[in-house]
């Protein structure tokens, strides 16, 4: 079995940018993507493309095909969706082509074009990743969902407005120096408490924002990556995938995510990791709350301790394991097909220290990604390490 | 959003008997609930899944209160969303007939059917005790 490689990494800034065509957002991060990695685009095999809203917010479909030629790939190309998790399955995808031997390079990313809708429009776009008849019907909408884990999470385990906002405080403060990222400016816990309310006990300032955006990133076979002498220190060494049933009323837990933990076994068991070897991690923190369940579901935190984390300083940029050292959707944007790629990339660019944020992480070697979609009925996880050579 | 003239064949029927006060769930033999339309138990994968009348009070697990709304609950604002469980199954509708504020963890409500403000469609309501 083959190894993995990050070879290259490519990024749009995330944000506004309503008249951007996905086909142009995705042009320059798989160019990109194709300049890191110093790759000939001839020599990409296939493109795993991961988009959730496109029919929506676009009027198009079939977009994997469309993406290849933007980037100006010969080559088949297939989409995958799974909500705000699509391109974390695309990578999952591409990690195991890769291994199986049935390619040595592949460019693996997503992208998202949100803006366009509006307000109103991206919030029915983004209420599609839930149960229609069950829970979209009943007026859920995606902030909705995550607001019933929270408050769920509170009747269980406790926890605080201010400790959730503590996340979101932090995320901010993390994506200062970062020029991709949406939001380069400071909160304070007053800020995000004082917000408009989405859905209670969710405001603004616990949301990410609607954002457009692409990442891409060129995998490669350790064979490859040797042969022709690239520069890819870092390796995808672990990957899991969860699943559960789709409308939260069914689960068992309100205020857990075990397609995470599932997920986390998994890609933990691959990589032969364990949670304390892990010295960075990019969480999906589509609501401050999600940071919570997905510390609790990696093992970065015991069950009911999460929702604490970042007000005890334990993930902050100085702390035991920085989380969301980008900005996390939270800052960085969430740019929803987009966003597992743009994951894995910036811990790349951590592991390999050429992200705005890797003098934080000076000494890590080990980086954990991981992509949840609706309210976690689809998790991915991947384990990111620094090679020998 | 399907044409409003096709029925959601299981979704529609149960949405009636609700309205009528014949709510029903469908439970397995290992005593899972679920809503149809189903074939199989998704907590046990049991083919043998029947028609069990709701029981008539459940409880508030968790609520939300919702101010940022899609287009079809824009006039609906702000509502309270909850999922109740009533027994072995429980179901997300929202809260009728009570302040939006008044709403907690662990009331006891029944379960409804009446129109939304914004489109007059069809919805899940629970109405406290
Ligand atoms: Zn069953």
């Amino acid at each position: 079995m083959s190894g993995v490689r990050v070879a290259g990494v490519g990024l749009t800034a995330f944000g506004a940018s309503p008249e951007r065509t996905g086909r142009d957002l995705f042009a320059e991060a798989g160019c990109d993507a194709l300049a890191d990695a110093g790759v000939d685009r001839d020599d990409v095999e296939a493109l795993l493309y991961g988009n959730f809203m496109g029919e929506l917010a676009e009027h198009q479909g079939h977009q994997g095909p469309l993406m290849a030629e933007a980037v100006g790939i010969d080559a088949p190309a297939t989409r995958f969706e799974a909500a705000c998790a699509s391109s974390g399955v695309a990578v999952r995808e591409g990690v195991k082509r890769v291994r199986n031997g049935e390619s040595d390079v592949l460019l693996v990313g997503g992208t998202e074009r949100m803006t366009n809708l509006g307000t109103a429009g991206a919030t029915e776009a983004l209420a599609i990743a839930a149960d229609d008849l069950w829970e979209v019907r009943a007026g859920m909408t995606f902030p909705g969902a995550y607001a019933l884990m929270a408050q769920a999470y509170f009747a269980e385990y406790g926890g605080t407005r201010e400790d959730l906002a503590a996340i979101a405080v932090k995320n901010h403060d993390n994506a200062l120096n970062n020029e991709k990222a949406q939001y380069q400016r400071a909160i304070d816990v007053e800020t995000v408490i004082d917000a408009p309310m989405v859905s209670e006990p969710l405001g603004l300032y616990d949301s990410c924002p609607i954002s457009d955006g692409a990442a891409a990133v060129v995998l490669v076979s350790d064979e490859f990556a040797a042969e022709h002498d690239l520069d890819a220190p870092v390796a995808v060494t672990g990957t899991g995938q969860g699943g559960d049933l789709m409308a939260l009323h069914d689960r068992e837990y309100l205020a857990r995510s075990p397609a995470a933990d599932e997920a986390a076994e998994e890609a933990y068991a691959d990589a032969g990791v364990t949670p304390e070897d892990v010295d960075v991690a990019e969480v999906h923190d589509c609501f401050t709350i999600a940071e919570v369940l997905a510390l609790e579901s990696l093992g970065l935190c015991e069950v009911g301790e999460g929702v604490t984390a970042a007000a005890d300083g334990r993930t902050t940029k100085d702390g035991d394991v920085p989380v969301n050292l980008s900005g996390g959707l939270k800052a960085k944007g969430h740019p929803v097909g987009a966003t597992g790629a743009s994951q894995i990339c910036e811990l790349a660019m951590l592991l390999r220290g050429d992200h705005p944020n890797s003098d934080a992480v000076a000494d890590a070697d080990c980086g954990l990604a991981h992509n949840a979609g609706g309210t976690v009925a689809s998790a991915v996880v991947h384990v990111l390490e620094v090679m020998e050579s | 959003m399907s044409d409003e003239d096709v029925a959601d064949a299981g979704y529609d029927e149960w949405i009636d008997a609700v309205s009528e006060g014949e709510g029903y769930f469908l439970s397995c033999e290992n005593d899972h609930g679920s809503l149809p339309p189903r074939r199989v138990c998704p907590h046990c994968g049991s083919l043998d899944i029947e028609e069990t009348p709701l029981p008539d009070t459940g409880e508030v697990e968790t609520f939300t209160i919702t101010h940022v709304a899609t287009p079809n609950f824009a006039d609906d604002t702000p509502y309270a969303v909850g999922i109740a469980r009533f027994g072995d199954v429980r179901v997300t509708g929202q809260l009728r007939d009570v302040a939006v504020e008044e709403v907690e963890v662990g009331i006891q409500v029944a379960i409804d059917v009446a129109e939304t403000e914004t489109t007059g469609d069809d919805l899940v309501v629970f109405r406290p005790q």
